[in-house]
């Protein structure tokens, strides 16, 4: 087990590192900068900006220093909030997207196995032709549109829940966590309703059942746990999504997380914090994706000895 | 990078189908599959409005009395006027949101053919390429398959449309560019067994070059899941840019797509909801006809319940 561990870490860290190169060759590629104003500075201005920036090194020290400052955990500076750095800006950030993440993802994967369960457990009746009607909603209608959609219908026209902004009141997350839970559910419920009629179907829960155990305890005990088997492994890719799909709903309901950094830095050309959230992501995602894949070891240990 | 709309589970459960084919029915497979098409309404139905769809934003322009250029000086931010020739109301510029609303969708689907045609291509050639070379190549080639899908994809599609400016076809380009790699591992799986087939062997023997093999031999023999894979990538792909465009990184005036009608339309809709509804309307109906036809085709082609 800490052998398999291990290994997944090792295999994980060239990953990173090829990411962080490909970001930042892609970046430095880029024609224009975010100081090709209207008005062109003064060369002297200017070059003492690119030092600041060390854009005057050769592309080869830069990328050096760069990585060495991200290995430290310094993104360099933002190129067009001046007083802070990418580090600082996205210190801002981080704590709300995680809060906001990590809760959409637990209410999301528990609402997501309910649902397929009972669907799985009433298959072709109307329980689950309702909610596979609703779970289709969530996969089909983009995020950006039920969140328009909800903000008018709660926030506006009925008024029980405020329609955006973030004061550190509970009931400003509703929303936007509903938004980002949605599809999430949507695609654990299809997966572990698939699963779930697949495992209904076996033999042994025959069995069970011919011993005459109840119909509700054959389902806790011997058909949940392992429906439960491709549900996890869609866990880790899950989570990757609710992270970037919070870039949405952050700009729907006005949230100070680090999506909202990203677009704004994407569209002011801001390379350092673009570089720095994609940076950012792309470890978030591999040391989510490393857990996942170790916690799936822990379930299926046929995986390990792959 | 599990699919928006799923469609990884659904390919790749049919890729594991396909080996039990047996072609010694008599009816053709093309045709037995047409024929369970038509059984399937929802599917049929899908073709119709979807058919409509793409006929309406094509030649609906020449029908309607606005042009997207045109200016109406007496009518500006008005709501459904039928008198004036404004079937859906005016925007906040004085120009006639029917006209808009075709020039957006065809701008949808043109991104949504072009960059799935540049995913299917890319995909199947490099899964074809991996799969017949086979040996340290494939290793190699599959690896980058594997590190691109540990990345948060849609990070890189604004990367690329913030660095290469917002032009419409970079932007086809750069979400078919990386579209392509569930693709790829198909194809290459199949191709695993395809080249073991005695055909292979018959056109070796024949002294075809490994170019003819994979390109006449393998890859005709790929239909049925290319088919699935782009008919479930094109509202994947519209979503994708719809997502883009909403955020302000996608089409930019004077064109315009569903997504940034859909943006648009969400600022102002309280006072003008006119602006919002039929660009939404439109895109969910074009997503959850191209999913069902999706689902029809894989049902249609699977060989598992013949």
């Amino acid at each position: 087990m800490l052998r398999y561990a291990l290994r997944r870490i090792l295999a994980a860290l060239p990953i990173a590192l090829i990411a962080i190169t490909l970001c930042f060759i892609v970046m430095r590629l880029a024609p224009g900068g975010p100081f090709d104003g209207e008005r062109p500075l003064p060369p002297a201005v200017e070059a003492n900006v690119r030092a600041y920036y060390n854009l005057d090194k050769p592309l080869i020290e830069q990328y050096f220093l760069y990585v060495g400052g991200v290995l430290r955990g310094d993104l360099g500076p933002s190129m067009t909030s001046y007083d802070f750095s990418v580090s600082d800006l996205l210190g801002f950030g981080i704590p709300f997207t995680f809060m906001l993440g990590f809760s959409a993802f637990v209410i999301a994967t528990l609402i997501g196995l309910v649902v397929g369960i009972v669907s799985a457990v009433n298959q072709n009746r109307w329980p689950d032709y309702l909610l596979v009607f609703v779970v289709m909603i969530g996969v089909i209608v983009p995020n950006f549109l039920v969140g328009h959609i909800l903000q008018l219908i709660f926030g506006v026209y009925l008024q029980w829940l405020p329609a955006g902004g973030w004061g550190g009141n509970i009931s400003q997350l509703v929303m936007p966590i509903t938004v980002l839970a949605w599809p999430h559910a949507a695609r654990i419920s299809r997966l572990m309703r698939g699963s779930m009629i697949e495992v209904l179907g076996a033999n042994y829960i025959r069995t069970a059942k011919a011993k005459g155990i109840g119909e509700r305890l054959v389902l806790v005990r011997h058909a949940i746990k392992p429906a439960l088997i491709p549900v996890v492994s869609y866990l880790g890719p899950g989570l990757s999504y609710l992270l970037t799909g919070s870039i949405v709903v952050e700009n729907i309901f006005g949230l100070p997380g680090i999506g909202r950094y990203f677009v704004n830095a994407a569209l002011n050309r801001d390379y350092g914090l673009v570089l720095g959230t994609t940076i950012l992501y792309v470890v978030v995602i591999l040391v989510l994706n490393l857990l996942v894949d170790i916690l799936y070891a822990w379930l299926d240990p046929k995986v390990r000895y792959r | 990078m599990v699919g928006f709309t799923g469609k990884d589970a659904v390919l790749t459960r049919y890729a594991e189908r396909l080996h039990e084919l047996d072609r010694s029915k008599g009816q053709s497979l093309t045709r037995d599959a047409f024929r369970r098409l038509r059984r399937n309404r929802a599917a049929m139905v899908s073709i119709f409005v979807i058919v409509f769809i793409i006929l309406a934003a094509l030649i609906g322009p020449l029908f309607v009395p606005w042009t997207v250029k045109e200016v109406d000086w007496s009518a500006f931010r008005s709501p459904p006027d039928w008198a004036k020739g404004h079937y859906l109301g005016t925007d906040q510029n004085g120009r006639d949101l029917l006209a808009r609303l075709l020039q957006g969708t065809q701008m949808s689907l043109l991104v949504a053919a072009v960059a799935t045609f540049v995913s299917v291509t890319i995909g199947v050639v490099y899964g074809a390429i991996a799969g017949y070379v086979g040996g340290r190549i494939d290793a190699i080639m599959m690896r980058f398959v594997d590190i691109m899908y540990a990345l948060p994809y849609i990070l890189f599609v604004i990367i690329l449309v913030v660095i290469f400016g917002r032009r419409p076809v970079l932007l086809f380009v750069a979400i078919g560019a990386l579209e392509w790699l569930t693709m790829a591992r198909i194809v290459r799986g199949q191709t695993l067994s395809l080249k073991e087939k005695e055909f292979v062997e018959a056109a070796r023997a024949g002294g075809a070059t490994t170019r003819t093999i994979v390109f006449r031999h393998i890859i005709r023999n790929l239909t049925g899941p290319v088919v699935i894979y782009a008919t479930l990538t094109i509202p994947e792909i519209i979503i994708v840019e719809s997502f883009l465009s909403y955020l302000g990184l996608g089409v930019q005036e004077p064109l315009t797509s569903l997504g940034t009608l859909i943006s648009r339309g969400a600022e102002v809709f309280e006072v003008m909801p006119w602006l919002l509804i039929p660009p939404a309307v439109v895109l969910v109906t074009l997503l959850l006809g191209l999913t069902f036809i999706g689902d029809g085709l894989r049902d249609a082609l699977d060989p598992k319940d013949r």
